[in-house]
C-alpha cells in the first residue's frame, strides 16, 4: 500500500474557437434552439442598487478589436452577496449575478446591463472594493483569461487585490471609467497597457 | 470541515498562452505573467443552474433541432462520462454544454463558410446537468473533420467543444473532446498546444462498447476533471468560509 498522494489531473483547456456562440449563445450564431439562452439577465428584475451599463472592446496585440470574443461576468449584488451558498447573506429573487456577453461581430464592441455590486469580503477580514469578475474566451486564447473590473467612482485605495499588483500604473487597467450613463472597460490582451490577468 | 481554496492550476499541464504554431494565439496572448491571486469568495463562488434552466431534450442533438420524424445525417454516438474534481469526487448538478460541427464538418454559424452543407436536422449544440454522481450524457452524431485557416492544409480532427462550470468561478473550463484513433490529433496545432501526451490522452474520448446500444448507437467515454479543493485547515482564513 503506497502513501503516495493520489490526485487526478485537471482536464486541460482548449480554445473556445471561433464558433463558441453555437454552444453558448446560439442566437448570435444565427439560430434559435433553446427555450431560453442562459446568461442574458445578470441581475434580474428585483435586485436593489444602481442599475448600470458596462461597455468595452477586447483589443489584440496589433491594436485590432477581437470580434469573436465571449466574456462571462460574475458579481455580487449591491449588498455584496454572491448567489452561492458559500456567500453569507441572501440575494434578491431572480438575481444570479452571472452573465454571458458577446460582441458585435462587425465592431467588437460589447456591453451588458446589471446592478453595481457592493463591497465583498476578501481574505483575513479585509473588504474588497466593488468589482465584477470577468472570464474571457476566444479563438486564439488557449486558457480562459480571468480579470476584474473595478469602478472609477468607488474608493479602490484599500482593495487588497489591486494593491497586490506591484506595478502601480498597471492597476489602472482594471478600473472602468464612467462616461455618461456607462462604464467603459477596454481589455488589452497584449501590448501597451496590457490588462492585468489573474491566475486565480 | 468546509472545503477551502482550490488547488493551484498546473499551468504546465494546460497549454501556454503563446503557441506560435497555432497562429491566432500570437496576437491574442498576454505577454506579462499572470498575477497569482490567493482566492477570495469572489473566485470560490460561481453561478449555479437547475432543471428549470434547461429542457429534457437539450442533451439530445439527434432530436433537439430535427424536424418531426427526421434525424441528422451521420454516425449516431453517445458521449458520456462523469465530471469529477482532482480529489476524484463527483461534481453534481453542474452545467455541461457542448457544441460541434455536423457529420460533414460544417458548423451552423453565420461565420462558417466551409463548402460542406448545413444539415437541416442538426443544430450542433446541447446542454445538461450532471446528476448526483457527476454523471452526464449526450446523444449526437460524430462530427466531421474540417479544414481551417492556419497552415494552408491544416485540418481539425473530429472534435466536440465542452464547457463546464463546477461550483466556483475558478473551476470554469472550456475544452475539446477528440476521438480515439484519429490520425489528425497528432497533426493538429490546437491539440498540440498541450505538450504532455498524458494530457492529450485526457482529451481523447475512448470507445465504450459496454455503453454502446446494439444495432443503434455507438458510445464514447469522456470523463472531465475540474480543479479540486483543499479540505485541510489553514490559518490564512477566508472570511465567511
Amino acid at each position: 500500500m503506497s502513501n503516495d498522494p493520489k490526485y487526478l489531473k485537471e482536464t486541460p483547456s482548449q480554445t473556445a474557437g471561433p464558433y463558441v456562440h453555437i454552444g453558448l449563445a446560439p442566437g448570435a450564431a444565427g439560430f434559435d434552439i433553446y427555450r431560453e439562452e442562459l446568461g442574458h439577465d445578470i441581475a434580474g428584475p428585483n435586485a436593489a442598487g444602481a442599475r448600470i451599463r458596462v461597455e468595452g472592446v477586447v483589443i489584440d496585440g496589433t491594436g485590432a478589436p477581437v470580434k469573436d470574443v465571449l466574456l462571462e461576468a460574475w458579481q455580487a449584488n449591491a449588498a455584496g452577496v454572491y448567489a452561492h451558498p458559500e456567500s453569507a447573506g441572501e440575494v434578491e429573487e431572480g438575481f444570479r449575478g452571472w452573465g454571458r456577453v458577446i460582441t458585435d461581430f462587425a465592431t467588437g464592441e460589447w456591453s451588458f446591463k446589471t446592478v453595481k455590486p457592493g463591497p465583498t469580503p476578501g481574505r483575513n477580514g479585509q473588504m474588497q472594493a466593488p468589482h465584477i469578475n470577468l472570464w474571457i474566451v476566444a479563438r486564439g486564447i488557449n486558457v480562459g483569461l480571468n480579470t476584474r473590473l473595478y469602478f472609477d467612482d468607488e474608493d479602490n485605495t484599500a482593495d487588497p487585490v489591486l494593491n497586490t499588483i506591484e506595478w502601480e500604473h498597471r492597476r489602472a487597467t482594471l478600473i472602468a471609467r464612467k462616461t455618461g450613463d456607462s462604464y467603459r472597460f477596454d481589455i488589452r490582451l497584449q501590448g501597451e497597457d496590457e490588462t492585468v490577468f489573474f491566475d486565480i | 470541515m468546509k472545503p477551502a481554496e482550490f488547488y493551484q492550476r498546473d499551468r504546465n499541464w494546460h497549454p501556454p498562452a503563446l503557441t506560435p504554431p497555432y497562429k491566432t494565439s500570437v496576437a491574442r496572448s498576454p505577454r506579462y505573467s499572470l498575477l497569482s491571486l490567493e482566492t477570495t469568495p469572489s473566485e470560490i463562488t460561481g453561478p449555479r443552474f437547475g432543471h428549470s434552466d434547461i429542457d429534457p431534450l437539450d442533451n439530445d442533438l439527434l432530436q433537439n433541432y430535427a424536424q418531426a420524424g427526421q434525424s441528422p445525417i451521420g454516425e449516431r454516438i453517445i458521449v458520456h462520462g462523469r465530471v469529477l474534481d482532482e480529489n476524484a469526487r463527483p461534481v453534481p448538478d453542474t452545467l455541461v454544454e457542448i457544441w460541434q460541427a455536423n457529420a460533414g464538418g460544417r458548423y451552423r454559424h453565420k461565420k462558417d463558410t466551409y463548402l460542406a452543407p448545413i444539415d437541416p436536422n442538426f443544430g450542433g449544440c446541447g446542454r445538461t446537468l450532471t446528476d448526483a454522481q457527476g454523471y452526464y450524457y449526450f446523444r449526437t452524431v460524430k462530427p466531421g473533420a474540417y479544414p481551417w485557416r492556419n497552415g494552408i492544409n491544416d485540418w481539425r480532427p473530429a472534435h466536440i467543444h465542452v464547457s463546464v462550470f463546477g461550483s466556483g468561478f475558478a473551476q470554469r473550463l472550456i475544452t475539446q473532446l477528440y476521438f480515439e484513433g484519429d490520425p489528425l490529433i497528432a497533426r493538429c496545432p490546437i491539440v498540440q498546444t498541450v505538450s504532455d501526451p498524458l494530457a492529450i490522452d485526457m482529451l481523447t474520448a475512448k470507445l465504450d462498447m459496454n455503453a454502446t446500444i446494439p444495432l443503434d448507437t455507438i458510445a464514447y467515454r469522456f470523463d472531465i476533471v475540474l480543479r479540486g479543493r483543499r479540505s485541510t485547515l489553514f490559518e490564512n482564513k477566508l472570511e465567511g468560509n
